[in-house]
């Protein structure tokens, strides 16, 4: 599902180099629920940013589903963001003038969903993440743990093949992160690739596998489970 | 052709993504920075309408007048070796049988030396209040219905039919309404309405009394009106040929038509027969001229401050709401569905500033204006300004805002996308 070679990405900062992700290789087979932890700075969000396609490496190569991403256009890479992951941010990333369900169609429309298509399926990933009778609520409206469920709603609403998540508990209280998690769970046995950053050490280990990073290199790449 | 079915697929599902994001973006977004934002839109359509109009309108208010209370909507003058309208009575009567005839006047000029303190004179050390002037010979009652002209009086009354021992005197000919220190430019410094002058034409002197002082802001200020056979009897006239001919038609009667058709007519033969833009003035058609060109230029700059300020406004808009369009790209909304939300913003709020703005001036400014005309040397002026040009106006402010809004929403989205959702 995912195939990623020799990747690094290096932000340069005057004289100085940063090496954010070092020569990192690893292959995600479909249907697993990875789990990417370390320390702050060790370069796990950096490392997701390149697998979810909103940034690009240094060097290396990242293969979705057989797709070489490097020879994708801009427009390409957007398309592909669109139809075939979905992103889940830390600080959940919904649209504020755009209340639950809206935030959750507008992927749905861009895939040319009509409207009612577009809101039956939103509405059935809200429902899905005990978020249905709170779709008209703007942003402002709801708690950080509402936002977040608004947040994966979205991502998942599309079917996407591929569900990225940056430290999407890292806001939330341990009863709430339990229920983001659980949801991921039931995505997971549903066949849902997931890769998850996260520095809790417990919630790792609700993965299949778990790849540690230290100063942008993998320093341990563990199954802990068969998917 | 799969590939343009394909790209005309998209860019609907572009067009239906922007209005989707754009409705709700408007409908929810505050509700004092959408007013201000349309504000600005209305002052700049204002702006552009309004200041070109003003400028405008103060010349066409000076051309207004004279069709209105001189020329009319087509003049008849003595042609070029003549001092008079040959055969006016019967000119007069042709003139009557024209389509859409609405009224006229005939109007008799001479020239004559107007004196004020004549009485004093007698002492060889008194300097004589003197001036030449024209003199308007007019048909009182014709002139009523001709136009307002009787209610352009600053004092005193206007003449009647039977007064022939009165006159009006121009506001321009009295030093206390028109003080003037120029040794070749003179007028009279102590008339006043009840006051005596002393009026001599051809030889010919007879004393009037100042009915009333006329402020008109065409050729009436300048001139001493007095009834019609006053300045025939002082000009030794005998017949009835007049100096002008001005008629009226009536609304949605071509005056070039009219003026076509006393030619065929015959009566070139008599007369010069002219519509109103070629009667008046040459000094005044130059001013409208020049007034053009420049009410042109006024709307160019205003046109380009007002682009310069819809970029400034949605440029801000777009720079605050930049996590906004990074989170869009990031989820996979593509540049041309977030370029269309901010065009569509962008368009509503021209449309709605420009409604706005045309309804203001056509409702309030304009007939506020039309109503108290501002006070100019030479004219009362008017705003001008017609629905075919405010919506012209309204168009191209509308076609700018698209320019103006496209730009700096493509400037954002151009925008490194992880850059733009973590704010750095």
């Amino acid at each position: 599902m995912i195939k990623v070679e020799n990747l690094s990405k290096i932000f340069r900062t005057g004289e100085l180099d940063i090496k954010a992700v070092n020569n990192v290789s690893f292959e995600v087979p479909e249907g697993q629920f990875l789990m990417v932890t370390g320390k702050s700075g060790s370069g796990k969000s950096t490392l997701l940013y390149q697998l979810g396609l909103l940034d690009t490496p240094t060097s290396g190569h990242i293969h979705i589903d057989g797709v070489d991403t490097d020879e994708l256009t801009e427009i390409e890479r957007t398309r592909m963001r669109l139809s075939a992951l979905g992103y889940i941010f830390q600080d959940y990333a919904i649209l504020p003038t755009l209340t639950a369900l809206e935030n959750v169609m507008v992927p749905l429309l861009m895939l040319g969903e009509h409207k009612e298509e577009a809101e039956r399926k939103a509405l059935r990933a809200l429902k899905r993440l005990d978020m249905g009778d709170r779709m008209h609520n703007l942003p402002a409206q709801l708690s950080g743990g509402q936002q977040q469920r608004v947040s994966i709603a979205r991502a998942i609403a599309h079917g996407p093949k591929i569900l990225f998540a940056d430290e999407p508990t890292a806001n939330l209280d341990t009863e709430t992160s339990m229920n983001v998690l659980q949801a991921f769970l039931d995505l997971n046995n549903e066949g849902q690739t997931i890769v998850m950053v996260t520095h809790e050490v417990d919630y790792s280990r609700m993965g299949h596998r778990i790849i540690t990073l230290a100063d942008g290199k993998i320093v341990s790449d563990k199954i802990q489970h068969p998917n | 052709m799969p590939k343009k079915n394909n790209f005309i697929n998209q860019f609907m599902v572009d067009i239906r993504v922007g209005r989707f994001l754009a409705t709700r973006d408007l409908r929810r977004s505050n509700i004092w920075t959408t007013s201000l934002i349309v504000f600005v839109m209305m002052l700049t359509f204002l702006n552009l309408v309004v200041v070109g109009g003003i400028l405008v309108g103060l010349i066409q208010g000076a051309i207004d007048a004279h069709v209105k209370y001189g020329t009319g909507d087509l003049q008849i003058s003595p042609l070029a070796d003549r001092s008079a309208i040959q055969h006016t009575p019967q000119i007069i009567d042709i003139v009557k049988q024209l389509p859409g005839y609405k009224n006229h006047v005939v109007r008799y000029f001479g020239g004559a030396q107007i004196e004020s303190n004549y009485r004093a004179t007698i002492d060889p050390r008194t300097t004589r209040d003197m001036v030449s002037a024209t003199l308007m010979g007019i048909n009182p009652d014709q002139e009523r219905i001709f136009s307002d002209i009787n209610t352009k009086m600053m004092e005193g009354k206007f003449l009647d039919n039977s007064d022939v021992d009165s006159v009006i005197v121009g506001k321009n000919l009295l030093a206390k309404y028109t003080p003037i220190n120029d040794p070749s430019f003179k007028n009279l410094k102590n008339v006043d309405v009840g006051s005596k002058i002393l009026i001599t034409s051809n030889g010919v002197s007879k004393e009037y009394v100042v009915k009333g002082v006329m402020r008109s802001k065409v050729d009436f200020d300048m001139a001493v009106t007095m009834v019609d056979s006053e300045v025939r009897r002082l000009q030794n006239q005998t017949d009835f040929n007049a100096s002008r001919i001005s008629v009226h038609l009536k609304p949605g009667f071509d005056s070039a038509r009219a003026v076509q058709q006393l030619l065929d007519m015959g009566v070139g033969e008599w007369a010069r027969v002219q519509v109103s833009m070629d009667a008046i003035p040459k000094t005044v058609k130059d001013m409208k001229d020049t007034f053009d060109v420049l009410g042109m230029l006024l709307s160019v700059i205003g046109l380009a401050v007002s682009s310069i300020t819809i970029f400034i406004v949605i440029f801000v808009n777009a720079i605050t709401r930049r996590r906004y369009i990074g989170i869009l790209k990031g989820i996979g909304i593509t540049h041309r569905a977030i370029e269309i939300s901010y065009v569509a913003q962008a368009i509503f709020y021209a449309i709605l500033g420009s409604g706005i703005g045309i309804a203001t001036v056509f409702l309030f400014i304009k007939p506020f204006i039309a109503a108290h005309p501002i006070d100019f040397p030479f004219s009362d002026g008017i705003l001008v300004a017609d629905a075919t040009g405010a919506l012209l106006r309204a168009g191209v402010l509308i076609a700018s805002t698209i320019v103006a809004g496209f730009i700096p929403a493509r400037i954002i989205i151009k925008q490194n996308t992880l850059s733009a959702i973590l704010g750095r």
